[in-house]
């Protein structure tokens, strides 16, 4: 007659589901229906999309790309590390690589253009974290992502790195620019 | 294979001698490193606590590698064994298969487990519970791992034979019962995941000692989460096993419908296991359509199953209480429950609030495009000590509330504390878990050392909230922490201290479990008995709305971040 007992009808499923428990399952599954909808929905019609353009690389690919797009695009240099500023050419390709312990380059971009921005990292995983505008990204070595962003309001931003990478883990503080 | 059994006189559960020194070694193994992983817990919080800041970098994340495997592994999966043997054997009334191979689990278990923190706690591993390639921990922390998973299949490989030896000698007639089933649903998924993590462990240990140059590190992410995922499946199952039976146990619940729930097992069979993928949402390497189905376990269909949980446990309680009389307005028969035994106050705690904090917040984490706005920050660890701590750690403290008299024969010292203890644990477990979740939202990081980023080119101020969010964290991190230590102290000074009880009559025979198909069938029908629950109605769509505010309120705030496409 208990949970810890064998079932006291032998034929236990072919008894009837009470009305109140078929009305649960019911209502739940609707409710796990709509949920399944709503990412399908969103893929059609939200604005906000994780891109699922993604190659294959290597670390010293990426490398080279980044080092090529920085050359010819940097605007200006920032803190004693002569950190490059870089403004994505009129294409709106940009590269952003995240390496032990920075995040490399800075970025300056427009509020309301759309922007091409190829993620990858040259060692271990890292996680791009902007905030405060809070979208997070995993960043995995060996993969090239290109994440088209719409920055909506100008301000500075921060890149956090949110995938323990290590000891200097905390210092891993990246910036974008939105003007 | 001579063995004797015993019926304890208090509640008439029938145990075979050989496997109750099992349930009991694995029992204590469990809480000793529940030990471990609460002290580096407090350390863990007192260095986040931004207050505080108590260790330097190097030494926190030592400490929270050892924290994340003492507690979701160790702790965790040694009191699981525990519970296997007592559902199989004890349940079931007969001998457990194969004891010697038992204690091969156990000495194996306990080897991997001391090595793996013997490889963490000499420095060179602080690569998280999740050691992503190509970060790189000493081999012994691999091969640690590994053995104490092949313990663990050893473990579930009793544990059915144990179930095969019960038919068998026919100790029982008809089926298993549900909380068997339950267990039986835990063994299951624990074969997948240990497959899984021997599918990816191994090569990492090969990799680690050089046999192996590379491992692809999107791939090792996604077979890792179908270990790292999966086991925590393992407690979702066995922690819904153990609600089942603290209602049966102390409300002499029947479950509403058997083939409700025993179906509701049968969906956590088939569609948990596609819980990996929802670790990988922001991930580069899979495509839209691939995240959009796995996330879901494949539309839902695994929520479905808590959510008819979450409805047929209370339920059970309130049929039964309404049968013996409470049966005045709604609730009459919560508020007339037995909320000084923290057998029951614990497991209700456990049910509520891995329902509303847990299940909502993992959900809600787990939607594709919804996760960007929560990976990796505080929200994840929020959100999973609402389901592991408060649900399966919180279950498996009330239920030993139950052991230590039945199992261990000891009266539990202190009862006042006993009584008190779920509610200081249960309730800063919930409001840890909601602070946590809170700090997530504004963005702060997990596994982070340093929310000043000291060091760092540039500044980033986080919000002011967000420091208050993690003040609280250390506030009620520390209260969990007390609310853990003292069950602890309770358990184990009952266990060295307490007044020897009865251990009951012994005989080389188990009492099989009478046939209770007769004295059904001249009883009535089964339609007839079913009782309405009014009460766990109005619960459930408390928790229904809760989840739908919450659910649509996260869109919202996705909506007003940047254009992603």
């Amino acid at each position: 007659m208990s949970a810890i007992l064998p079932p006291a009808e032998r034929l236990w499923w072919k008894q009837p589901i009470a009305g109140q428990e078929w009305a649960w399952i019911g209502i739940a599954f609707v409710w796990a229906m709509i949920m399944f909808i709503m990412m399908v929905y969103w893929h059609i019609n939200g604005k906000q999309n994780l891109s699922n353009e993604v190659y294959k690389t290597t670390t010293e690919m990426f490398q080279a790309k980044t080092d090529a797009f920085v050359k010819e695009n940097t605007i200006r240099t920032e803190t004693d590390q002569q950190i490059p500023v870089v403004k994505p050419n009129a294409k709106g390709e940009a590269f952003l690589l995240a390496r032990l312990w920075s995040w490399y380059p800075i970025l300056e971009l427009e509020a309301g253009k759309t922007y091409k921005i190829h993620l990858s990292s040259v060692d271990y995983n890292h996680g791009f974290s902007l905030q405060p505008t809070n979208i997070n990204i995993q960043v995995i070595p060996g993969y090239e992502h290109v994440v088209k962003m719409t920055p909506t309001k100008a301000g500075t931003y921060a890149i956090v790195c949110n995938e323990y990478c290590g000891i200097g883990h905390h210092t891993m503080l990246g910036r974008i620019y939105v003007k | 294979m001579a063995t004797t059994y015993r019926t304890c006189p208090r509640t008439g559960l029938q145990f075979d001698l050989k496997a109750e020194k099992l349930m009991r070694w694995n029992a204590v193994a469990g809480v000793l490193w529940l030990l471990v992983g609460g002290i580096t817990a407090l350390l863990v919080i007192l260095t986040r606590w931004p207050a505080i800041k108590l260790l330097p970098a190097d030494q926190f994340y030592l400490i929270l590698t050892a924290h994340g495997i003492d507690m979701l592994i160790l702790w965790i999966i040694f009191f699981e064994m525990a519970v296997l043997y007592f559902a199989s054997s004890t349940l079931l009334r007969c001998r457990l298969a194969t004891p010697n191979l038992a204690w091969v689990q156990f000495w194996l278990m306990v080897v991997g487990g001391i090595m793996t923190n013997v490889a963490i706690f000499q420095g060179g591993s602080s690569v998280m519970f999740t050691s992503y390639v190509p970060m790189q921990a000493a081999p012994h922390f691999y091969l640690g791992i590994i053995l104490f998973a092949v313990g663990a299949l050893i473990g579930c490989g009793v544990f059915f034979g144990t179930l095969v030896v019960a038919k068998r000698d026919k100790t029982y007639t008809g089926s298993i019962p549900l909380v068997t089933f339950g267990a039986m649903t835990a063994a299951i998924i624990a074969v997948f995941t240990i497959a899984s993590g021997a599918a990816i462990l191994i090569p990492t240990f090969l990799w680690s000692v050089g046999l192996i140059k590379e491992i692809d590190a999107q791939l090792y992410r996604m077979v890792w989460w179908a270990l790292g995922h999966s086991s925590q499946q393992i407690n979702v199952s066995a922690h819904v096993a153990i609600w089942y039976l603290v209602a049966a146990v102390a409300f002499g619940a029947k479950p509403l419908s058997e083939k409700v729930s025993r179906f509701a097992f049968l969906l956590y069979i088939l569609f948990l296991q596609l819980a990996s993928a929802h670790h990988l949402l922001s991930d580069p390497g899979m495509s839209a359509e691939w995240k959009v189905l796995n996330t879901s376990y494949f539309m839902y269909f695994a929520v479905l199953a808590s959510m008819i949980h979450g409805f047929t446990v209370p339920g059970a309680i309130e049929a039964a209480q309404r049968k013996k009389g409470f049966t005045n307005g709604l609730f009459e028969w919560l508020r007339k429950a037995p909320w000084g035994n923290p057998v029951f106050s614990g497991m209700f705690i456990s049910l509520v609030g891995f329902g509303f904090i847990g299940g909502i917040s993992g959900v809600v984490l787990g939607t594709e495009q919804i996760n960007m706005l929560m990976h990796n920050t505080f929200y994840v660890p929020g959100h999973f000590h609402a389901t592991v701590v408060v649900g399966t750690t919180l279950a498996f403290m009330s239920i030993t509330y139950l052991l230590v008299p039945t199992l261990f024969k000891r009266e539990m010292l202190f009862p006042k504390l006993c009584q008190i203890q779920p509610y200081l644990y249960g309730l800063s477990m919930t409001v840890l878990s909601l602070v946590m979740m809170g700090a997530g939202t504004l963005g702060v990081s997990r596994r982070h050392w340093d929310m000043a980023f000291s060091g760092a080119p540039f500044q980033y101020e986080w919000p002011g909230a967000a420091y208050l969010m993690m003040g609280l964290t250390g506030i009620f991190g520390v209260i969990a922490v007390i609310g853990g230590g003292l069950w602890i102290g309770l358990v184990v000074l009952s266990l060295l201290f307490g007044k020897k009880l009865d251990g009951g009559a012994t005989s080389d025979k188990p009492t099989p479990i009478p046939d209770q198909s007769a004295a059904a069938a001249a009883s009535g029908t089964g339609s007839q008995e079913h009782t309405n629950v009014p009460g766990t109605v109005v619960l459930a769509i408390t928790l229904l709305t809760c989840f739908v505010l919450y659910y649509f309120v996260n869109w919202k705030y996705l909506s007003e971040v940047w254009g992603l496409s």
